[in-house]
């Protein structure tokens, strides 16, 4: 075995920008186009309220005629589309949402000692 | 398994609003020990992914379908504390723009699909993990088996819940053999989707991978051990 360390630095590895990118492209398609071709029967616990008899206990969403309730683009005809949009749109909310905090998480944390001292790479030997 | 409004009364959802909101601030602290330069810049596109694949319903038996839940996918991604907030983020945003789970079982929802996946996911494959070769191929799988478990157990706990604030008057036991039957289905797509995603991530970069920490230090020390013997 060639004595790399995969955690500081193999030979030629694929960028973090580049995995994330990745990662970005592969959820919008999933999203945007793959989320059409879903299957539409009901979800489990759907059928087994609609099966045992307390699916019309179910009282209206508070948010039910929003624009993009049910996945789909209110605003938008074509159902391809409409289901895309909205798909998009939730992932692009979700991304900023959740980056946005783990960005914010992290900065207030300039490097704390504890753990096991992943931070510590560049001061290492 | 987005819970609607409704299905539970308003003690229950009460409680579980505040056990939530107490699971999201201790995460809220305890991520910030996870959240490094490796890991920080995935954990929004983590979340992102999740929401994108739990669009993707796959049918099972029955003219039922189900989709992923995420928490074993969230957790050896990017661990189990930032794991659990990506969870949040992604029921808030169904809730409020999408309809999907009700606004006042939003806590239950957190909890059952966030939590408890979280929590099982990440416990069963950390068991698994202790079993299996300590090797980087091995995290998908021991990932994938976690994921399995997780959607069951989050089923259970629904009727748990159920049990408590259910209003309507269900026999306990059809709703438990009905409700644990189809997710033992569903788990298996969770574990499939969750083996091919930290795959895909363990094939290209496994440093990425909150999971594979271990096994990658593991195996840096044997490196250097046999350096030193040599």
């Amino acid at each position: 075995m060639s004595a790399t360390p995969a955690r500081t630095s193999a030979r030629t590895r694929i960028s973090t920008r580049a995995v994330a990118v990745g990662i970005f492209v592969v959820t919008v398609i999933l999203a945007g186009v793959v989320s059409f071709y879903a299957a539409s029967t009901p979800d489990g616990l759907t059928k087994v309220s609609e099966d045992e008899g307390f699916a019309d206990t179910e009282t209206e969403h508070g948010t039910g005629d929003g624009p993009f309730a049910g996945y789909g683009s209110s605003f938008i005809d074509d159902e391809r589309l409409s289901g895309g949009v909205a798909g998009v749109v939730g992932v692009v909310v979700v991304l900023a949402l959740a980056g946005g905090l783990t960005l914010v998480l992290r900065r207030r944390s300039p490097e704390s000692g504890h753990g096991s001292g992943h931070t510590a790479e560049s001061t290492s030997s | 398994m987005h819970v609607p409004d409704g299905f539970l009364d308003a003690p229950t959802s009460v409680a579980t609003g505040v056990v939530a909101a107490g699971v999201v601030a201790t995460s809220l602290r305890k991520a910030r020990a996870e959240l490094d330069d490796r890991t920080a810049p995935l954990a929004g596109l983590v979340a992102a992914f999740i929401f994108a694949t739990q669009m993707l319903n796959f049918p099972v038996a029955g003219g039922t379908s189900g989709h992923l839940m995420g928490g074993a996918i969230a957790a050896v991604l990017v661990g189990p504390w930032t794991g659990l907030l990506a969870t949040a983020v992604v029921f808030l945003v169904q809730s409020l723009l999408f309809a999907d789970g009700g606004i006042t079982a939003l806590g239950t929802n957190v909890l059952l699909m966030g939590a408890v996946t979280v929590a099982v996911g990440w416990g069963v494959f950390r068991a698994v993990q202790t079993v299996l070769p300590k090797t980087t191929a091995m995290v998908p799988i021991a990932a994938g088996i976690g994921a399995f478990a997780s959607v069951p157990v989050a089923s259970v706990a629904f009727v748990g819940l159920y049990a408590v604030g259910g209003t309507a008057d269900i026999p306990l036991d059809n709703l438990t053999t009905a409700m644990v039957g189809v997710h033992l289905l569903i788990g298996v797509g969770e574990g499939i989707i969750t083996f091919l995603a930290v795959g895909s991530v363990i094939a290209v970069r496994p440093d990425l991978v909150h999971g594979a920490r271990r096994v990658l230090e593991a195996r840096e020390l044997e490196v250097r051990t046999t350096r030193a013997a040599a």
